[in-house]
């Protein structure tokens, strides 16, 4: 822990003396837009973790036909929360935990617009986490009626109705993660604030860092698209408890109504997911790349592109629910439009890379990788754009590869990039690049082998969220495989923690700029003063450092 | 009978013509994936290689370029024009696909999903049966497609064969439908494909195409009344009186409930369970027993009958051919 | 639009705006869907005096904030008082509206698709009107207790537009409940 106190000591450390619950007790009440950062990255680390497990379970009873490792029950209910946790207690908490401590570093200011707002976001997604697992031991009571959530990470109505789903655990799944949607909205209108007013002098919208810009998309998109799902949410629970019609098709409700409310959130959400990502790679392939973002201002106006249209797409996950031709003609239509921002952003990143001096440091390793995933995970996106093919692949295993390739291969691998970028920045010690490789490279063909042949299996027929499978479909060899994927992706992520553990303790002292970057995080110390910068700076282009360091040649007139 | 063989059931072993017409799309965008990801991912190794960091380097920064818009143009029209051939393409095939009719001699089917099992109807020919659908094959000289109603009595299923078609969900409120137009005679493999609950995993599909003769005796023998065998007049006894006749329809005896398979045929059909065991009397008589002993969870109550009482039944059961 | 307030309530507002719209699409869909009775044409009758008030507590909360941006803090506190008193005629409008329907017409959450996303959406409005009127009244309270100042002007003023949001919502849902609906 002694990483983490600044240089300055802070009037509360100093009053109260080192010991630990003093510590804990400035880490609980703290406002600091650092420390809330850290808090939400190490607390989503930690669920990575257990949503690992979760799938490691199930990965170990998939191995082959007919194992009964775990009851079908159980199995049931791992799935449903390993998508949960990892879509709401890892990806959220982490990307908006990397925002929380970057942005206003990013530009300049102090901390965000609201601190205690900030708190109030942070501690309501742990409260929200702890209520979902707490129903592994909570709701206990009639034959299948107690115990975690084990209706599939969204839900589908009328499988969530009080007939079908007694008990309370879909309702441990519903209020934690209306609980959650409220700290999610706080941040963003936080970051959309701090990003809109707080820029420090001379750093207009068009010098913003990619980063900031796209957390920008995204925090709109959050404000946008979360409420939908808490109304959706607070319809449930109306059905639930009230004995309301929403989406009762025994009363007259709609089964469908859920899943177009639930999408219109769900797919902007994994776009809030994935564009952060974009926005670790805007900044690390530069830098290692030592060549200026290729086309800022395309790469800027095709996020906006992707945050807009990513709310015209939704119905894509329905295209076998029946709603006819036309609707299903559009839907394709919309999807496959928004490939193309996508595809341009791919373009300016290899772009930056041309002619470029590349130093493959972790970071960059793991930004390669994402180019490679992410266009894998693009292009199979295409094809499930492509409606007919779509009937045919859509819940399967097929788009479990396809999404699994953007959110670990695209998101989790920026992550680590991220974090091995950045994590000098925070605990001012650098990372083992020699740990960090063996992390990559364990990382990337555990990765591979585990998700690439869910192409095939999902192509010769077998569909997602089973718990078994017959022996007779031939799916047997490549479940196989796919299971021992998992082995390398543990070993990795062993490898990952261990490198974090000795570095915390004794890696090598990082300094204010260890990569010889160009945004104005690395322009104080490492780690920052809780006040950040010691006199707040003025910029005249969208690299300030670069023009610090070239002060016969600065990017003011270039960009 | 038709042929027994179950291959895997890939989308890309088409026996249907729906599903000729989506492998067929499929090869084209797998084509155009293909060549896009070998044009960028080769163009991004190339740039990996070329312009690394060399062991020699001066740590000079190289000349920084910031962007082009001639290049950006041209990257941002290609792909548009390339979504603009997909979109029509695709457009093509989901009206050509989903705005199939029915012939006047097309079969109709309606199936309705249930938790975890198929009921199967056969409304002009007054056949009702469950989890295995037969159907005719459909020559040059005598086309013929199956048309499929697909409702849910409880959650959403999705019915898929991917042999045949791509998948349609069951979505109870709503009525969907879905054709199929297999070319060749077999046995072809399909499940649900919609998360339904717990025995998801346990509500398999099994698809009969016969040739037309075959199909013909197959039908007059489902519409026969259900077999009577004296020797077996005490099961029947014990069938009618322990509340079997609740849940299942056997068509000539008392026993007319809708809430489970239709029984009048049972021994024509090759598994029990919505396919996780074989039709056996072995599998039978432990299903009677306690369903949840061959599929955890289902939702047929365990009669709790004495031995005797079991194998009597069982005895009657198998005669329902 | 350079004040961090200004930009955080409209972000907020955005967000609300989100969350009504979802329960409006739902009203909508469901319209002459129930299958069974009472129906709308059938039981509601135009909330006259509710509406007048709450949107006339839109002019007065727009007068206080003014009042305050002035200088004048007893103004102030008058003006929002008067918000206050017409922002609970309206929702003892809707309680009794509610009491009547539940009463004597039988229509409850749970009697149809009517009940269902009529009690929904009204009754969500109804409970951001709560904690605007909350809110009200403690700066009401604080403006009598002297404890308001002209320096808390913009913040009163962000209250008034969260309460201009929360009348808005009110247009769309009585043109939605009681004009398109019945």
């Amino acid at each position: 822990m002694s990483v983490l106190v600044p240089p300055i000591e802070t009037p509360e450390a100093a009053a109260a003396g080192a010991g630990w619950p003093a510590r804990l007790h400035e880490w609980v009440v703290t406002v600091d837009h650092k420390r809330l950062g850290v808090m939400y990255v190490v607390a989503g680390l930690a669920f990575f973790l257990i949503a690992g497990i979760e799938a490691s379970v199930m990965r170990w009873q998939l191995a082959a036909a007919g194992k009964t490792t775990v009851s079908p029950e159980v199995f049931n209910r791992l799935f449903t929360m390993h998508g949960t946790t990892m879509v709401f207690l890892v990806g959220i908490p982490i990307v908006f935990g990397f925002a929380n401590y970057l942005v206003p570093l990013m530009v300049g200011a102090r901390d965000l617009a609201f601190p205690r707002l900030n708190a109030f976001g942070f501690w309501a997604f742990l409260f929200g986490g702890l209520l979902l697992y707490f129903s592994f031991l909570g709701g206990d009571g009639l034959y299948g009626a107690g115990s975690a959530p084990s209706v599939g990470w969204f839900a589908y109505a009328p499988l969530t109705a009080r007939a079908f789903s007694p008990g309370n655990s879909t309702d441990y799944w519903n209020l934690s993660i209306l609980v959650m949607g409220f700290g999610t909205v706080a941040t963003a209108i936080n970051l959309i604030t701090t990003t809109l007013t707080m820029r420090c002098r001379g750093m207009t919208l068009g010098r913003m860092p990619l980063y900031v810009w796209m957390m920008l998309v995204v925090s709109g998109m959050t404000v946008m698209a979360l409420p939908p799902l808490s109304a959706a949410q607070i319809m449930l629970l109306l059905d639930r408890f009230l004995g309301a019609h929403f989406f009762d098709t025994q009363g007259g409700g709609s089964a469908i109504m859920w899943q177009h409310f639930f999408w219109f959130f769900g797919h902007p959400e994994v776009y809030i997911l994935m564009v952060p990502g974009f926005a670790f790679v805007s900044e690390i392939i530069p830098v290692f790349s030592r060549k200026v973002i290729f086309g800022y201002p395309m790469v800027v106006a095709a996020s906006l592109a992707i945050g807009f249209l990513s709310m015209t797409v939704w119905a894509h996950h329905m295209f076998a629910v029946g709603m006819g031709s036309p609707l299903n003609a559009a839907f394709a239509a919309s999807t496959m439009l928004i490939a193309v921002p996508t595809g341009i952003k791919i373009f300016n990143w290899v772009a930056t890379m041309y002619g470029g001096r590349i130093r493959f440091a972790t970071p960059m390793l793991f930004a390669c990788a994402f180019l490679f995933q992410f266009l894998c995970a693009g292009l199979t996106g295409v094809m499930l754009a492509v409606v007919p093919l779509n009937w045919q692949v859509t819940d399967s295993y097929f788009v479990v590869a396809h999404f699994h390739y953007v959110l670990v291969g695209g998101l989790v691998f920026t992550i680590f990039g991220a974090i091995y970028y950045w994590f000098p920045k925070v605990t001012g010690r650098l990372l083992s690049e020699r740990l960090g490789r063996w992390h990559f490279w364990l990382f990337v063909v555990g990765f591979n082998v585990t998700f690439l042949p869910m192409h095939w299996l999902g192509m010769i027929g077998m569909p997602r969220r089973i718990y078994t499978y017959p022996a007779d479909r031939g799916w047997d060899f490549w479940n196989l495989v796919v299971s021992l994927g998992v082995l390398f992706q543990a070993a990795a992520v062993l490898v990952f923690v261990v490198n974090v553990a000795i570095a915390l303790r004794r890696g090598a002292r990082a300094g204010d700029d260890p990569w010889d970057a160009w945004t104005l995080e690395w322009a104080t110390t490492s780690p920052p003063p809780p006040y950040n910068f010691e006199t707040v700076p003025v910029v005249g282009s969208r690299r300030p450092l670069w023009d610090l360091k070239y002060p016969a040649d600065p990017d003011g007139p270039h960009e | 009978m038709a042929t027994a063989v179950a291959p895997t059931p890939s989308m890309f072993a088409p026996v249907s013509t729906p599903a000729f017409a989506i492998r067929e799309v499929s090869f084209l965008v797998l084509a155009i994936a293909t060549f896009i990801f070998v044009v960028v991912a080769g163009l991004t190794v190339y740039a990996i290689i070329r312009y690394r960091r060399r062991p020699g380097d001066d740590g000079r920064e190289p000349a920084q370029v910031y962007g082009s818009a001639q290049i950006e143009l041209a990257w941002t029209v290609v792909p548009f024009l390339i979504v603009i051939i997909l979109f029509l393409t695709t457009a093509r095939y989901i009206f050509a696909i989903e705005g199939r009719a029915p012939t006047a001699q097309a079969l109709e089917v309606t199936i309705v999903g249930n938790q975890w099992w198929w009921e199967i109807r056969y409304p002009k020919l007054g056949i009702v049966t469950a989890n295995e659908l037969h159907v005719p094959v459909s020559d040059p000289a005598n086309p013929i497609q199956t048309f499929i109603t697909l409702q849910s009595a409880d959650v959403i299923h999705s019915f898929w064969l991917p042999q045949l078609h791509g998948k349609t969900d069951l979505v109870p409120g709503k009525t969907n439908r879905t054709w199929i137009e297999p070319l060749v005679p077999g046995t072809f493999l399909g499940q649900c494909a919609e998360y339904c609950g717990l025995q998801h995993a346990g509500m398999l599909l099994i698809v009969t195409v016969h040739p037309k003769d075959e199909f013909a005796q197959w039908v007059a023998a489902q519409q026969a009344q259900a077999a009577d065998a004296p020797a077996a007049r005490a099961g029947r006894e014990v069938f009618v009186s322990v509340a079997c006749i609740n849940c299942h329809t056997v068509r000539g005896t008392p026993a007319n409930g809708v809430f489970g398979p239709d029984l009048t045929h049972l021994m024509s059909r090759a598994r029990i369970g919505a396919g996780v065991a074989r039709n056996t009397p072995e599998n039978l008589r432990a299903w009677v027993k306690d369903p949840t002993s061959l599929k955890p969870g289902a939702l047929m109550p365990a009669m709790k009958l004495s031995d005797d009482k079991l194998d009597q039944l069982v005895a009657y059961l198998v005669t329902l051919r | 639009m350079s004040s961090r307030g200004r930009v955080g309530m409209v972000c907020l507002i955005v967000a609300e705006a989100s969350l009504f719209a979802v329960f409006v699409v739902a009203y909508l869909f469901y319209l002459g869907k129930s299958l069974t009775g009472p129906f709308p044409k059938d039981v509601l009758s135009m909330p006259v005096l509710g509406t007048v008030c709450l949107l006339s507590s839109s002019v007065t909360v727009a007068l206080g904030a003014r009042a305050l941006a002035r200088g004048s803090v007893g103004r102030c506190g008058a003006w929002l008082l008067v918000t206050v008193l017409l922002g609970a005629v309206f929702l003892a409008g809707t309680a009794a509206e509610w009491s009547r329907l539940i009463m004597r017409e039988g229509l409850t959450i749970s009697t149809n698709l009517f009940g269902t996303t009529y009690y929904s959406l009204v009754g969500l409005h109804a409970s951001h009107v709560v904690v605007g009127l909350v809110m009200l009244a403690l700066i009401t309270v604080f403006a009598w207790s002297r404890a308001l100042r002209p320096v808390h002007a913009e913040r009163v003023e962000l209250v008034s537009w969260y309460w201009h949001f929360v009348d808005g919502v009110w247009v769309v849902v009585l043109t939605v409940v009681y004009v398109i609906g019945r």
